[in-house]
C-alpha cells in the first residue's frame, strides 16, 4: 500500500514537472513567433529605413535581456569592474547594442523564421529552435534562441546560436580580444565601443 | 614523403605541448602569430573587395538553376575527402552513404549537377576533412593561423590540408599529383576557386553587415571559425551544444 502511494507521489511529481516544462516552452516559442512575425512586418513594410530601424529596436528593448547580454560579454573581465565602470559599460553596450542588432536585421527584407521546436534546458532557459526560410539567393539557416525564463511571465533572448555559431560568445572573444591587445586595460573597450556608437 | 611525415610529427609535438600549457580557467584563443595573422588578414581583405566580392556578385546574377548545379558538383567532389575521414573516424555508415552518393550523383546525376541520391535516401551530410579526423583523434586545434588568400586555419587544420596534398586528396592526386589524361592541373585550381565563390556569393549580405558591426572584425571571423570547427569536430546534431551552459550560469550568481 505504501509502495502504490509513493509510486502515486511519483507519478504526480512527474506530471506536474511535465506540465510546467511544456508551459515554459510554449510561453518561449510563442514569444519568438510573436517577436520574428513583428519583425517581419517592419522588414517588408514599404517604410522608410530609419522609421524601421527605429521600430526594431523598440522589439530589441522589450526582448531582448541587454544587460545580461553586456555582462556575459566581459567573460573573466566582469570581476574586475568597479560599480561605477559597470554601471558606465551598461549605457555604452546598450548603445552598442541597439545600433548593431537593428542596422544587421534592416539589410534582410525577405526574413521569414519558422519555429520548429523548443527544449527546455532548465527553469532558466528554454532553447527555440527556429529556420530562417531559404530565398533564391541563399540556403535555409538554422537559428536557435536562448530563453531566458527565469521569470516565466516576461521571457528575454540571451543568445541567438546561428548554425551552430553563438552570437553572445562571438561578441565576448572580440571584446576580449581589444582588452588583452590593449594589455588588459578595459577602457580600450569602452574607447572602442564609443568610437562605434558616435559613426 | 618521409620528410613530410617528419614535419608533421615535429608539429603535432609541438602542439601537444602549446595545447597541455593553455587549459586556462576560461578558454582562451590559442592565437600565437597574431601579428602576422592580422597583417594576413588585411591583405585577404582587400584581395575581397577587388577579387572575391565583385566576382561573386557576378555569379549571384547567374540563374538560381546554375548556381544550384554548381555548388551540386563541388559539393560532390568534396565526397573523395570527406569518404576516407568518414573511414578513419570510424564512421562507416555514413562513409558507405557518402560513398553510394558519389556513385549515382556522378553518373546519373551528371558529375553531380543533380542530386538523384538524395531522391533516392540517401541524405546529405556533413563534409568531413583531415584537420576534422586529427580533431576526433584528440589533437587540440594548436595556433590559430590566417593564410594568405586561403583565409582563417588552425596549425591542426592546416597540417590537415598537407595531408590532403599528399595523397589524401583523390581529386588533387588525378589532376595536380599525377599526370592524367583526363584532367588537367587547372582543374583543381578552377574547382577550389569555384568553391571560394560560390561560399562567398551565399555570404554576401551576412559577411558585410557583420563587418559593418564588428569593432574588430578580425577577432570576429577568428571566434565564428573555431567555433565552427569545433561544431563540426563533436559532430554537434544539436547546434546549441556549442553553448557552455556554466558559463551563463555563472552570471546568474
Amino acid at each position: 500500500m505504501r509502495k502504490l502511494r509513493v509510486n502515486i507521489i511519483f507519478i504526480i511529481i512527474f506530471f506536474l514537472l511535465n506540465l510546467y516544462s511544456n508551459s515554459i516552452a510554449n510561453i518561449s516559442s510563442n514569444f519568438i513567433d510573436d517577436i520574428t512575425n513583428r519583425a517581419s512586418n517592419i522588414l517588408s513594410s514599404e517604410d522608410a529605413r530609419e522609421v524601421k530601424i527605429q521600430e526594431l529596436i523598440k522589439i530589441g528593448e522589450s526582448s531582448v535581456d541587454i544587460d545580461g547580454i553586456g555582462l556575459y560579454t566581459l567573460g573573466k573581465h566582469r570581476k574586475s569592474l568597479s560599480d561605477d565602470q559597470k554601471a558606465e559599460f551598461k549605457k555604452i553596450f546598450r548603445e552598442y547594442f541597439l545600433k548593431s542588432f537593428s542596422t544587421r536585421l534592416v539589410e534582410y527584407n525577405e526574413a521569414k523564421i519558422v519555429v520548429v521546436s523548443e527544449d527546455v534546458k532548465n527553469e532558466k532557459y528554454t532553447i527555440v529552435k527556429s529556420k530562417l526560410v531559404a530565398t533564391s539567393n541563399r540556403p535555409e539557416v538554422a537559428i536557435d534562441w536562448r530563453i531566458y525564463t527565469k521569470d516565466p511571465s516576461k521571457p528575454l533572448i540571451r543568445d541567438l546560436v546561428i548554425e551552430g555559431l553563438s552570437l553572445a560568445r562571438t561578441q565576448k572573444e572580440e571584446f576580449n580580444s581589444i582588452i588583452k591587445n590593449n594589455g588588459g586595460d578595459i577602457n580600450a573597450l569602452f574607447t572602442s565601443l564609443k568610437e562605434f556608437n558616435n559613426k | 614523403m618521409k620528410k613530410l611525415l617528419k614535419i608533421i610529427i615535429h608539429i603535432f609535438i609541438i602542439q601537444f605541448l602549446v595545447v597541455s600549457s593553455s587549459f586556462a580557467e576560461e578558454r582562451e584563443v590559442k592565437d600565437c602569430f597574431e601579428k602576422i595573422n592580422r597583417a594576413t588578414f588585411a591583405f585577404n581583405m582587400a584581395l575581397d573587395k577587388v577579387l572575391f566580392r565583385p566576382v561573386a556578385t557576378g555569379y549571384r546574377k547567374l540563374p538560381s538553376p546554375v548556381r544550384t548545379g554548381t555548388s551540386n558538383a563541388l559539393n560532390n567532389l568534396s565526397n573523395l575527402i570527406t569518404i576516407p575521414n568518414n573511414i578513419l573516424q570510424g564512421d562507416l555508415k555514413a562513409a558507405g552513404n557518402n560513398s553510394i552518393r558519389f556513385i549515382i550523383n556522378t553518373t546519373i546525376g551528371i558529375v553531380g549537377i543533380f542530386d538523384p541520391a538524395n531522391a533516392l535516401g540517401f541524405e546529405k551530410l556533413e563534409k568531413e576533412d583531415f584537420g576534422q579526423t586529427f580533431g576526433t583523434m584528440g589533437i587540440g586545434e594548436g595556433c590559430y593561423l590566417v593564410l594568405p588568400v586561403l583565409g582563417p586555419s588552425t596549425v591542426r587544420d592546416a597540417v590537415g590540408s598537407l595531408v590532403s596534398m599528399s595523397g589524401g586528396d583523390a581529386w588533387y592526386n588525378v589532376t595536380v599529383k599525377n599526370d592524367t589524361q583526363y584532367f588537367k592541373e587547372s582543374d583543381y585550381y578552377f574547382s577550389k576557386l569555384s568553391e571560394g565563390v560560390d561560399f562567398r556569393a551565399k555570404n554576401l549580405e551576412s559577411f558585410d553587415s557583420l563587418e559593418k558591426t564588428s569593432v574588430d572584425f578580425y577577432a570576429t571571423v577568428r571566434s565564428l571559425y573555431l567555433q565552427d570547427r569545433e561544431r563540426k569536430i563533436k559532430n554537434l546534431k544539436v547546434k546549441t551544444d556549442t553553448l557552455d551552459d556554466s558559463d551563463w550560469e555563472s552570471l546568474d550568481k
